[in-house]
């Protein structure tokens, strides 16, 4: 192969999304659980899939996986059609699923080969996988029957079995619920570094602040639609509020009309405000307050949060509804 | 789907006093009750005790039996306990689910099989009139039965179901199969259904292989036995292949 042509396919692999989801329907007898589905990934993305139970996440990973099948609409991983090239699809992901499934006749190690040998991987693999179960901290248990292992050390094995075969994209369902702080954070490093290794992550989390820690791209789905799709910052400096909390030496019965109506919370003469950033100025709040008599001890002002976001655009969807 | 092969011989192989052991303590118990109480009383073929007619009908049951449970449970273990997921991730087509998962099943057969025919030597030798036609039709049974257990189990949503298909389906056909007596023997009504019972072409041809005399004609058994396997086996394969009740 000559230079020119080395060049085209680097530049032709990497203008291929790593997820391309077009017009996906699914229904379940009369529930309609997914309605023209369409987005994608760009390859290297961490990419957040959040929304409340029901919301359809699982569902369309299970459409990615091959584990269900789409009323209408096509899913490419890599390029490669979930359907009509299912053999490279499922070559190119990974996936953890949410339960904390096993085989309970094998040992860890010895799953580890199995998973890797279906996708037709000999003995040439063991070196990886023996790389997995150290990197997992998984050395000690390698041995062990999976049912004796505890729900931390399965659900490192979940992870581990879905990168046996070194997929581009890794698909994490729910891979945190259950799971101690402690454990957290390690996965959470873990998928960091599989992420700046150049992996593309599909994340469901019900764990917000996660998703808005690590996600540079979020979808949130809402009773099988997507409701909004952008990069974590921009779908946060949407967000049309800040909050401030002012600490002050009256009663909630004390403070002027005007700020009342702002106010979210009060509990020991701590008010919080979500003010509307095009209208609401801190200075102006602050003076009323001062004009009415009010000493201010202390105050704090916050961005939102993807939580703020997530529960403004699923609440003000229910009232559209 | 060389490893998924592996992986069921691995499995049952794991838990042979169950798999192995349990099936030919069954058999030689059926042996010392039938042998002790008629076998002097009963000739079903001419120069052959009864022994000899019962020991291979034993042999190709635990072979048959064992076939079927061991895609069935397999299969349905894993479909409840959800790690039926690791292989529907990975790029296998049904027809390497069914190669894999029946090659496992005859191995199985097979190998109950050789352990019954070794255990049956404590009470008789068998004489041998052509191997081959032996191992066609345990490879045909237990490829039948292997094939059999993975439409139970994917048929199945509980171990009840399971538990229905074994009892009211494999049960039957294997004890109205001519392994204890001819089907001749039976009142006309069970003769005459026992003629359409493909597990009985299965046992008759599996006995020609040992002594060399069958109920019926040793082609007929060998087509019917073949048709049975065709037939079941596109059903299996056309319920791997479209994902019935495994890819929703």
């Amino acid at each position: 192969m000559c230079v020119e042509e080395l060049i085209f396919f680097k530049i032709f692999f990497t203008m291929i999304d790593s997820v391309e989801i077009l017009n996906i329907y699914k229904s379940f007898e009369k529930l309609r659980a997914l309605t023209n589905i369409n987005f994608s990934i760009k390859q290297n993305t961490y990419f957040g899939l959040i929304g409340p139970n029901g919301a359809g996440k699982s569902t369309l990973i299970n459409i990615m996986a091959g584990l269900a099948y789409a009323n209408k609409g096509t899913i490419k991983i890599m390029g490669n059609d979930v359907r009509s090239k299912w053999r490279k699809a499922r070559h190119c992901l990974g996936v953890v699923p949410q339960e904390l499934v096993y085989d309970s006749f094998f040992t860890v190690r010895e799953m580890l080969r199995l998973q890797s040998g279906y996708f037709g991987y000999g003995s040439e693999n063991y070196p990886w996988v023996d790389e997995l179960i150290e990197t997992l901290d998984l050395s000690e248990k390698a041995d062990v029957n999976l049912q004796r292992l505890s729900g931390g050390m399965k659900r490192r094995v979940l992870i581990a079995q879905a990168l046996v075969h070194k997929p581009e994209v890794v698909v994490l369902d729910e891979p945190t619920a259950g799971v101690d702080v402690k454990l957290r954070q390690v996965l959470w490093e873990f998928t960091k570094q599989l992420h700046q290794k150049g992996h593309t992550i599909l994340l469901t989390t019900h764990y917000l602040e996660e998703a808005e820690n690590l996600c540079q791209q979020v979808a949130i789905l809402d009773k099988g639609k997507v409701i909004a799709i952008d990069s974590t910052k921009s779908l946060i400096n949407q967000y049309p509020y800040r909050f401030l909390t002012v600490k002050t030496d009256k009663n909630s019965s004390d403070i002027p009309e005007s700020i009342r109506k702002l106010m979210i919370s009060f509990q020991n003469n701590r008010m919080t405000l979500k003010l509307y950033n095009k209208k609401d100025k801190i200075g102006d709040v602050l003076e009323t307050l001062t004009s009415a008599g009010i000493h201010i001890i202390d105050l704090k002002t916050s961005e939102p949060s993807l939580e703020d976001v997530f529960m403004n655009l699923t609440q003000s969807k229910k009232k559209h509804d | 789907m060389a490893t998924l092969f592996a992986k069921e011989i691995w499995r049952f192989l794991k838990v042979w006093i169950q798999t192995i052991l349990a099936p030919v303590v069954n058999v030689l118990l059926y042996l010392l009750v039938f042998i002790s109480v008629i076998s002097d009383k009963v000739e079903i073929f001419k120069g052959f005790s009864y022994a000899e007619f019962l020991i291979p009908g034993l042999i190709i049951m635990a072979v048959l039996q064992n076939a079927f449970a061991n895609s069935c449970s397999s299969l349905f273990q894993a479909k409840q306990n959800g790690s039926i997921i690791f292989m529907l991730l990975a790029p296998l087509s049904g027809m390497e689910f069914y190669t894999a998962f029946v090659a496992a099943c005859i191995m199985r057969g097979i190998c109950v099989g050789i352990v019954v025919w070794i255990v049956s030597c404590l009470f008789l030798f068998l004489p041998v009139h052509n191997f081959f036609i032996i191992l066609c039709f345990a490879v045909l049974g237990s490829g039948i039965l292997g094939a059999l257990g993975i439409i139970a189990s994917i048929w199945a949503d509980k171990w009840d179901h399971i538990s229905a298909f074994q009892n009211f389906v494999i049960l039957p056909l294997s004890f109205l199969s001519g392994v204890f007596f001819s089907i001749r023997s039976l009142p006309s009504f069970w003769s005459s259904i026992s003629i359409y019972n493909p597990f009985f072409y299965l046992i008759d041809g599996f006995r020609y292989g040992f002594l060399g005399v069958s109920e019926t004609s040793l082609w007929l058994s060998i087509v019917i036995s073949s048709i049975f396997f065709v037939f079941v086996s596109t059903i299996c394969i056309i319920m791997l292949c479209s994902g019935y009740k495994l890819r929703i």
